[in-house]
């Protein structure tokens, strides 16, 4: 198998006396589409928030390509080649869908202020350069016919797919996946599938977040299973299927009715 | 794939601002000196509020507290020329150093608030300067102002008439505006605009937030800090009540008034701002002969809360496609929301 990219070790949140993430270990080899599923209320959002940098671990440590990430901010995980989507989409309304996507390629660029203000040798180019990777990007998910559009006029499915293509802008090894499944209809998801699993051979790999177990299924190439902070099992979806625990922890066993 | 389309993005297309050039080399040979004296104060105001428009309407950090950093311009000036006879340029450039360096130690405390919170800390900023420079009467004569502030000069040039200075206050803010537009159409525009439009996101794609926030917040620091000297040079005597937050408010309702996602909504909104407020000035106490300079305080803060009830965009983007149809050419709107004759089949799989 190839390198591990991403190496998670004991991570750990606590909000004062709740733990919401315990002890998870896993780890993400290049190329590879990993799966993290759990009921309602796991800690898998707070796990990503951890990795992305967006809250601090309590204790714990994150991995990528050989360096630690633990306690950077989110702009440096991002420069270090780790972007996101999120579940509740966070679209630049203020912005067309073309300029979403170029931001997205913020890090690979260098103007700065006065760079920029006095139009300096270099600017014109970067700014050819930003709009022939977004609208690559955009041609990738397939909306590159509304490059010009505003953000905000674009339906649910399409801005699920702009936040892919800006997600991807900066050419990153891996992309988090926050529910990328959520309100999209089976046609919408299937395209979205189609994407991801285009994208993974070109070398892109994936972490992703999801409750639709088809899709977990039909493209992981492993799952990592939560519940109450804790991870409860991993490994390929086949045997997540036959895995007693995570049957117990998504339908309950009879002792357990009650908390529920 | 046609590459030519990334100028389709951003109007950057100088004709209108060639005719414009054109009009304001015009107009002061045709008005009176009380109009001219408008205009001047149209373009000082105009500096300060494109500086704003960046840093509100773009990045969309409210700031409450720039009339400070225009005070502080027009100090350092008064200070450096009146007190120690230096040189205009020497008094503007520390003004903006000075400017730069409370705009830092403030902003990066402040810049981690956001919306009101930032809002009533860039008040009490404000208040706080207010207050030095009430009390530093050694420096600046505390409330009984500083006067004999001499005319401005720059390489033996001296600014010393209306018209004179008319020109220079223009095309510092055409410059300062031609800055301000190349810095919006581009990768640090697009970063501080998407820091408006979502935080978390443009953070989580690399973009470093807290330093793009301060940037702009020096940036437009330096605006007022520039314009707030060559006011003092304008009006050769100034005190700390040029300089309260009513005035850092009345900034804020120029920027609203003129459109604050539009690099010209700042020098429309002073135009506005300051025309209104002479009509009012000539009008009010025809019908109203008991009234004073409160009329005014309502009259704006009505039209502010009209104009984000029925314009949110300000007047701007409406004036914008006015030009437009005038000269047959898309608005800048338009030219976002792509030309209809484009091929709009590029790579598209629906």
């Amino acid at each position: 198998m190839s390198k591990r990219l991403l190496e998670v070790k004991g991570l750990t949140k606590a909000f004062g006396g709740v733990v919401a993430v315990s002890e998870v270990d896993f780890h993400l080899n290049q190329g590879e589409i990993v799966a993290v599923i759990g009921p309602n209320g796991a800690g898998k959002t707070t796990l990503f928030n951890m990795i992305t940098g967006v809250l601090p671990p309590t204790s714990g440590q994150v991995f990528f390509d050989g360096k630690e990430l633990t306690g950077k901010q989110p702009y440096q995980i991002a420069e270090a080649g780790i972007t996101r989507t999120f579940q509740n989409l966070q679209v630049f309304e203020n912005m067309s869908v073309i300029e979403n996507v170029m931001t997205g390629v913020h890090c690979r660029l260098k103007t700065g202020f006065l760079q920029a203000g006095l139009r300096l040798m270099g600017v014109k180019k970067e700014e050819q350069q930003a709009f022939d990777i977004a609208m690559s990007c955009l041609e990738k998910v397939g909306i590159a016919d509304l490059a010009f559009e505003p953000a905000e006029v674009l339906p649910y499915g399409n801005q699920r797919l702009l936040e892919i293509a800006r997600a991807s802008a900066s050419s990153p090894q891996l992309i988090l996946l926050d529910e990328p499944m959520a309100g999209l209809n089976p046609q919408e998801s299937r395209q979205l599938v189609d994407i991801i699993k285009k994208k993974r051979e070109e070398g892109m790999s994936f972490l992703f977040v999801e409750h639709d177990m088809e899709t977990v299924m039909g493209i992981s190439d492993r799952i990592v299973v939560i519940d109450y902070g804790k991870k409860i099992a991993e490994g390929t979806p086949a045997e997540i299927y036959e895995n007693e625990k995570v049957i117990a922890a998504y339908l309950g066993t009879e002792d357990e009715e009650e908390a529920i | 794939m046609n590459h030519s389309r990334v100028n389709d993005l951003y109007n950057r297309h100088y004709g209108g601002l060639f005719l414009f050039i054109v009009v304001l080399a015009i107009v002061p040979f045709f008005v009176n000196s009380f109009f001219l004296s408008v205009l001047i104060l149209v373009g000082l105001y105009a500096i300060v509020t494109t500086g704003l428009t960046m840093l509100m309407g773009y990045a969309g950090q409210i700031s409450l507290g720039h009339a400070a950093f225009y005070g502080v311009g027009a100090y350092a000036s008064a200070v450096m020329t009146g007190t120690h006879g230096m040189p205009g340029i020497v008094g503007v450039l520390v003004g903006v150093i000075l400017s730069i360096v409370i705009a830092v130690l403030i902003g990066i405390p402040t810049l981690k608030l956001k919306e009101n919170y930032l809002a009533l800390a860039t008040l009490g900023f404000g208040i706080i300067i207010f207050t030095f420079f009430k009390e530093l009467k050694e420096i600046t004569g505390g409330l009984n102002g500083f006067f004999g502030i001499p005319s401005f000069s720059l390489f033996g040039f001296s600014f010393d008439t209306d018209l004179k200075f008319y020109f220079l206050i223009w095309v510092l803010l055409i410059i300062g505006i031609l800055f301000s537009k190349n810095v919006i159409d581009s990768r640090v525009g697009r970063a501080l605009r998407s820091i408006h439009g979502s935080d978390i996101a443009a953070n989580s794609i690399g973009v470093n937030i807290q330093q793009y926030k301060l940037k702009v917040f020096v940036l437009s620091a330096v605006y007022a800090s520039v314009a707030g000297s060559l006011y003092a040079h304008y009006v050769t005597f100034i005190n700390p009540n040029l300089f309260t937050a009513m005035e850092s408010i009345n900034f804020l309702i120029m920027v609203v008034i003129g459109g604050s996602a539009n690099i010209w909504g700042g020098m429309i909104g002073a135009i506005v701002y300051v025309l209104l407020n002479e009509l009012l000035k000539d009008i009010v106490p025809v019908f109203f002969p008991n009234v004073g300079g409160e009329f005014q305080i309502v009259f704006f803060g009505v039209l502010l809360v009209a104009i984000l009830i029925y314009m949110p965009q300000g007047l701007a983007p409406t004036l914008g496609k006015l030009w437009g149809r005038l000269v047959g050419r898309k608005s800048k709107k338009q030219a976002v929301t792509g030309p209809p004759n484009a091929d709009a089949t590029v790579g598209g799989s629906k």
